[in-house]
């Protein structure tokens, strides 16, 4: 932007010469040490870069790199967008997209869900999408009741405009203080996390989609946007198919957040959606692969949640391969593996791979699914027959399976 | 149908207190019974619903701070679990769950809250957090092997008389004075966390022959390849 200072707009240039050489060395996309650096001289860039644009946020469990793109595609119909596409979702990495992005008048930045209370305080961001809460690598994520706390904190008595799913109950007390709100019926699959009330911990009573406390007033808000199965309604009560690229209803949910911001930005659904369906795959999620006559489809999931989403877009038919890590990023913790419910695989020929695969091997035998255990994932694909399979796979083992085929996809 | 002679497994407040893989112990104890031949049944008590009291084997797991505080205060009012303990039933008591059993414990801003006093310790908040792989030597009296699991949590927690340490830790924090969990009576208490007895299955043969006597051996095949690539991960570090 013009109005940045000479310290500022010089940081901003160093972090970007910082990028590029850590892309040129091969050492990653540059996304985190550019911003760094940049971070460094002028500890309030973000601040900077981030003055007279129009951002939207977008933080929750699950979702946000796929929501963020497709956010920023719709937007693109508006003007140049900056975003931090590749998941570097802290400060360093918000600094990053808006520097490499310097004019661009829109900004949409995944936000780790603890930072989204300093991320909101310091860019002053316009629009924040909320989509759900769920347990997720505890290790080191914050508790969510806690964090839901945080969010109201940070909300309150904020202009920002937020956007909502208020069929997560945590999610809908997290989002409740805020000035405006946009409510989207988005769904909520994995409903572990929610039994009880988040304002007074009585319990939680569920009919369908709707749910209301027992012991104190808290309830869900009256939707604007409703997700229909493969279709959203908006606020004006008409009806529009979903018919992105994108497998699953968690996307189909994402798109109907997606698109219930664009409105916020003055986008209608009608020229959102075509640029939603340009969407094919984020950042190698839902790709095919393909060696030696064998198409393997890679599906990220990395919590509870994320695998029942998982599931629920993998074919039924087809072998499956899972592959599981518990690096840093993963949690070194892999007690998760328990909430999960495999038994939906049970009658699939099933493949388990991964750094953690005797975690999961024993998982799988307490829930009488049987499978086949293998020392690599080439190992697991060259078992396959020729034709399809769907791989899930947690996140570094889902990288490391990227980068074995050379990161194209 | 349950029958009369089925093995009752109660899951307390899983609404609360059932944030990391929890659902794996009663899993574990489910499958380890059935294989032996022992039909189970499997209550899931909400914390709105009165805690049974004919239980065989009860499991309380971990949590955050506030859902901890409502089952602590839940429990108290019950009155079911500490009926059925004194009846002779068996308790694994996990993370926020053990510490709920002692006489107090820290909450929210590390205030004192009240426990439900069942086993003879007291714990508060420590000064930092304990995250990681444990690994202790079980007390010789009960007879098993190396406990090994995942630790995450705040507690300090000080035995009294009334309860002896479970084990003496060789890595990780535990109760935070060199031993992890207790025990007494029928009631074991540890700060493993969600499928420790995945991990530990000898432990879950220890709450089921409680109740039921001497088990018949199984393969545990699996158990032990898991048990041995992760003891020897962490002792290796």
């Amino acid at each position: 932007m013009t109005q940045l200072s000479l310290r500022a707009q010089l940081a901003s240039a160093l972090g970007r010469s910082a990028a590029t050489l850590s892309r040129m060395t091969g050492r990653g996309d540059g996304s985190v040490i550019g911003g760094r650096v940049g971070l460094m001289l002028e500890p309030d860039l973000l601040r900077k870069l981030a003055r007279d644009r129009k951002l939207a946020l977008v933080s929750a469990t699950n979702g946000k790199t796929t929501t963020t793109r497709l956010i920023t595609s719709a937007l693109l119909e508006l003007g140049e967008v900056a975003t931090n596409a590749f998941g570097a979702n802290m400060p360093a990495g918000h600094v990053s997209a808006l520097s490499t992005h310097k004019n661009a008048p829109y900004g949409v930045l995944e936000v780790d869900e603890k930072y989204l209370p300093e991320v909101l305080d310091t860019t002053g961001a316009g629009v924040v999408c909320l989509m759900n809460l769920s347990r997720d690598q505890m290790d080191r994520a914050a508790e969510i009741w806690l964090l839901a706390q945080k969010w109201r904190n940070a909300l309150s008595g904020k202009p920002t405009h937020v956007i909502a799913n208020c069929d997560d109950p945590l999610v809908t007390w997290g989002a409740s203080t805020a000035t405006k709100v946009t409510w989207v019926a988005g769904g909520q699959r994995w409903k572990e996390d929610s039994w009880s009330c988040p304002e007074c911990g009585g319990p939680l009573e569920r009919k369908d989609a709707d749910w209301a406390c027992r012991e104190c007033t808290f309830h869900r808000p009256e939707p604007q946007w409703v997700l229909d199965d493969d279709a959203v309604i908006d606020p004006r009560g008409q009806r529009w198919l979903i018919d992105i690229q994108l497998p699953g209803l968690a996307n189909r949910s994402n798109a109907a957040m997606a698109l219930a911001v664009a409105d916020a930005f003055g986008l209608s659904v009608e020229r959102a959606m075509p640029r939603l369906r340009e969407v094919t795959s984020v950042a190698g999620r839902y790709t095919t692969v393909e060696r030696d006559g064998r198409q393997a489809r890679l599906l990220l999931s990395k919590n509870p949640a994320g695998w029942l989403e998982a599931f629920d877009v993998s074919d039924p038919n087809l072998p499956i391969i899972l592959s599981v890590n518990a690096q840093g990023p993963d949690g070194r913790d892999t007690s998760w593996l328990w909430d999960v419910d495999y038994r939906i695989l049970r009658g699939r020929p099933v493949f388990v791979t991964g750094e953690r695969r005797l975690d999961l091997a024993l998982r799988l035998e307490v829930a009488d699914v049987p499978f086949a255990l293998c020392a690599s994932f080439s190992e697991a694909l060259a078992m396959q027959p020729p034709g399809r399979v769907d791989v899930i796979a947690n996140y570094t083992a889902f990288q490391q399976i990227r980068s074995e085929f050379g990161r194209a996809v | 149908m349950p029958s009369d002679s089925a093995l009752r497994i109660v899951w307390i407040y899983p609404d609360l207190l059932s944030t990391y893989g929890d659902q794996g112990n009663v899993l574990v104890l489910e499958h380890r019974a059935q294989r032996r031949g022992i039909e189970t049944e499997t209550v899931h008590v909400r914390s709105s619903d009165p805690v049974p009291e004919t239980g065989d084997v009860y499991l309380i797991g971990g949590g955050e701070d506030r859902p901890q505080i409502l089952a602590a205060e839940r429990l108290r009012r019950d009155g079911g679990l500490q009926r059925a303990v004194t009846r002779g039933a068996s308790l694994l008591a996990v993370c926020a769950g053990y510490q709920i059993m002692g006489s107090t414990f820290g909450g929210e801003e590390g205030q004192p809250v009240d426990g439900i006093g069942l086993l003879d310790l007291a714990s508060a908040r420590g000064p930092a957090r304990a995250v990681g792989e444990l690994v202790a030597e079980v007390d010789a009296a009960l007879g098993l092997p190396t406990l090994t699991g995942f630790e995450n949590h705040m507690g300090v927690t000080r035995l009294g008389p009334g309860v002896k340490p479970l084990s003496r830790t060789v890595k990780g924090v535990g109760n935070g004075d060199g031993f992890e969990g207790c025990y007494a009576g029928h009631v074991v208490g540890t700060y493993l966390h969600g499928p420790a007895l995945a991990r530990n299955p000898a432990l879950a043969d220890l709450l089921l022959s409680w109740r039921v006597g001497e088990l018949a051996p199984l393969d545990d095949t699996r158990y032990e390849q898991l048990r041995q690539e992760r003891l020897s991960a962490v002792l290796a570090q």
